[in-house]
């Protein structure tokens, strides 16, 4: 699967925009501001049918104007994939595959898998457990359903629980019998949850070491460690164990929603210990991983789009990381730096189809084009 | 036009009551209460009455909680109904769905709700200590639990089957499934992985439909 030519009217900074790209690499180079993460927010639009950074729609619209457009022409198995996204001030968001409307976006998502690996991904190592949650729910749910569905079950039974406690606390009673009903179902969820989780965690494990160990061509040993307040069958036991605890905090204090990932290098919290340039490699390694268990689903390569991936890595880091998404492992992949040089001197030396474009204040011109039939 | 310039404050009254109902905006209620001024005076006397009299003479049945007329409702009261079968539901309109069905002959138990806290809803709040009530001195065989399929109507199932866990009888709950005319393709994976667990013998889909 490949985006083939995409165009845009009134997206953030692009008045009007029409690309045509190369199915290897992509490379987009411009100084700060130019346009490079909103092209890149784009592509995402029409793969998840938002924005990945900013969930007020209509703030994409290029300022002072009423409407956007996004169209992209994708190539899938050698079928053309025509997808519209387009919103106007004040009104619904309309998506269409093919000229065809979808009455719900939820049936678009999954059609076409990408992955973005963006400099906002550093919350994952440097905020709170909530945002290593968010990650592992995604990619769950990606190809399974009845996983999101069973969570978003534990997330109301969890806020029911919650509410019942408060009340305990306003109205001064207590009511076992009550509190029986939602720690059964809260501990039936929890158990179901952290088995998918833990298993999860355990296949993911040795994909992300090896993308790791790629890029950092070293020694350095990175882990991901699964915690948990319980283990898949005694929830039930140490939820009720926690009963007087709640009921003097009026919420749960004990459940999957206090899970966390631990993230270490060398045996030590990457966010404390891990320099810049590791931190940035554990991330992509993680998105990389991502990315595996997104192929293996979908059964068709996923766009990957690495925005400021360069950003803090050595050379011979990112000499490893273009090798890799060179391979025949990985489809398109789109790449932003600030200069050509950089990424052409890596380029010369691998065999890839290429295009490089120069982004000026909205504003797109190719500067290179590495495609085998010209 | 602007609806809060009403010539009449009697007029502004009558928009006002009407605008509460659901489903009904200002726009609407002034064309039902204009609509109502033509009208001749008899008529508007009936359609108030019947209102009035609604909120004040209709009973909850003693039994089910149904509407009724009387203290004991006509499905509670008619005798070629199935006493010992009883169906437990959220609230009137359920009665009525599943009576149009006319596929169940038993008997309902109306709840009032399902158990949601973050509602202020309780157990004491629903009408559970009549049901239980009705299981312990009735000749009840089985409760079917009709309920809907939603995280709370599952939590107050699970309820009832606590509450009447000691009592000698069959508890079920409607199938849930693939439904009918639907083409399994565009099932949603959580309905049909769940139809594909709770599959029925063929034998027993071929009679009853
Ligand atoms: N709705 C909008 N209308 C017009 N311009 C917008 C809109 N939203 C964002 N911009 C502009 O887009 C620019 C930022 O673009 P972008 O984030 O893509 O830059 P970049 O090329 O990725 O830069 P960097 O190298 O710093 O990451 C800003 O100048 C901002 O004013
Ligand atoms: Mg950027
Ligand atoms: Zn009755």
């Amino acid at each position: 699967m490949y985006l083939k030519r995409l165009s845009l009217v009134n997206f953030k900074n692009f008045s009007e925009l029409d690309v045509t790209l190369s199915k290897g690499i992509n490379c987009f180079v411009g100084d700060n501001g130019e346009g490079k993460t909103n092209l890149f927010d784009s592509i995402y639009y029409l793969s998840f049918c938002k924005s990945y950074f900013n969930p007020a729609d209509s703030q994409n619209i290029r300022h002072h104007n009423d409407f956007f457009v996004i169209q992209g022409e994708f190539s899938k198995a050698d079928q053309s994939e025509k997808i519209y996204c387009g919103l106007k001030r004040n009104h619904k968001k309309q998506f269409k595959r093919n000229g065809n409307e979808y009455q719900r976006l939820a049936e678009h998502i999954g059609l076409i898998p990408l992955v973005m690996v963006s400099p906002a991904d550093a919350a994952l190592i440097v905020d709170g457990s909530e945002e290593r949650r968010k990650y592992i729910n995604g990619v769950i749910s990606q190809f399974d359903k009845l996983y999101l569905n069973n969570l978003i079950r534990y997330n109301k039974v969890l806020l029911q629980r919650n509410s019942l406690l408060k009340e305990f606390a306003r109205n001064k009673r207590y009511d076992e019998e009550a509190l029986d009903i939602w720690d059964q179902q809260l501990a039936e969820l929890a158990g179901y949850i952290h088995n998918k989780r833990s298993g999860f965690i355990n296949e993911l494990l040795p994909i992300f070491q090896y993308y790791y160990d790629f890029i950092a061509a070293g020694h350095e040993k990175v882990d991901l460690i699964y915690q948990s307040q319980g283990i898949d069958t005694n929830w039930l036991e140490i939820i009720r164990n926690a009963r007087q605890k709640d009921r003097i905090l009026q919420h749960s204090t004990v459940g999957i929603h206090r899970d966390d990932l631990k993230l270490t290098l060398t045996g030590y919290p990457i966010k404390r210990q891990g320099s810049q340039g590791q931190q940035k490699t554990f991330l992509l390694a993680l998105k990389l991983a991502q990315y595996d268990f997104l192929k293996t689903i979908s059964k068709i390569k996923p766009m990957i789009l690495l925005d400021d991936v360069f950003d803090k890595l050595d050379n011979r880091r990112v000499t490893q990381l273009i090798k890799l998404v060179s391979e025949e492992h990985f489809g398109q992949t789109f790449i932003t730096d600030k200069s050509e040089q950089h990424l052409a001197g890596i380029l010369a030396h691998i065999p890839i189809e290429h295009r490089v474009f120069r982004v000026n204040d909205g504003y797109i011109t190719m500067i290179e084009n590495g495609d085998q039939e010209n | 036009m602007n609806y809060n310039q009403y010539t009449s404050r009697l007029l502004e009254r009558a928009v006002n009551e009407f605008a509460k109902l659901p489903g009904i905006g200002r726009k609407t209620a002034l064309r039902l209460v204009l609509h109502l001024l033509k009208q001749p005076d008899e008529d508007v006397e009936i359609f108030s009455h019947s209102l009035t009299s609604l909120k004040k003479e209709i009973f909850h049945c003693a039994k089910c909680h149904n509407i009724s007329d009387q203290e004991v409702c006509s499905i509670c009261s008619n005798n070629k109904r199935d006493a010992s079968l009883i169906c437990v539901v959220e609230n009137i309109r359920n009665v009525m769905a599943i009576e149009a069905t006319q596929q169940f002959n038993g008997l309902y138990h109306v709840l009032g709700g399902v158990i949601s806290p973050m509602d202020g809803i309780g157990p004491a709040d629903l009408t559970m200590d009549s049901l239980v009530g009705r299981v312990s001195s009735e000749e009840v065989k089985e409760v079917i639990l009709a309920l809907s399929a939603t995280m709370e109507g599952d939590t107050t199932n699970l309820f009832i089957y606590r509450k009447l866990g000691d009592f000698d009888i069959n508890i079920s709950t409607l199938a849930r499934g693939v439904a009918i005319g639907d083409e399994l393709e565009y099932t949603d994976e959580i309905t049909l992985g769940r139809s594909i667990l709770h599959r029925t013998p063929f034998r027993s889909s071929l009679n009853n439909s």
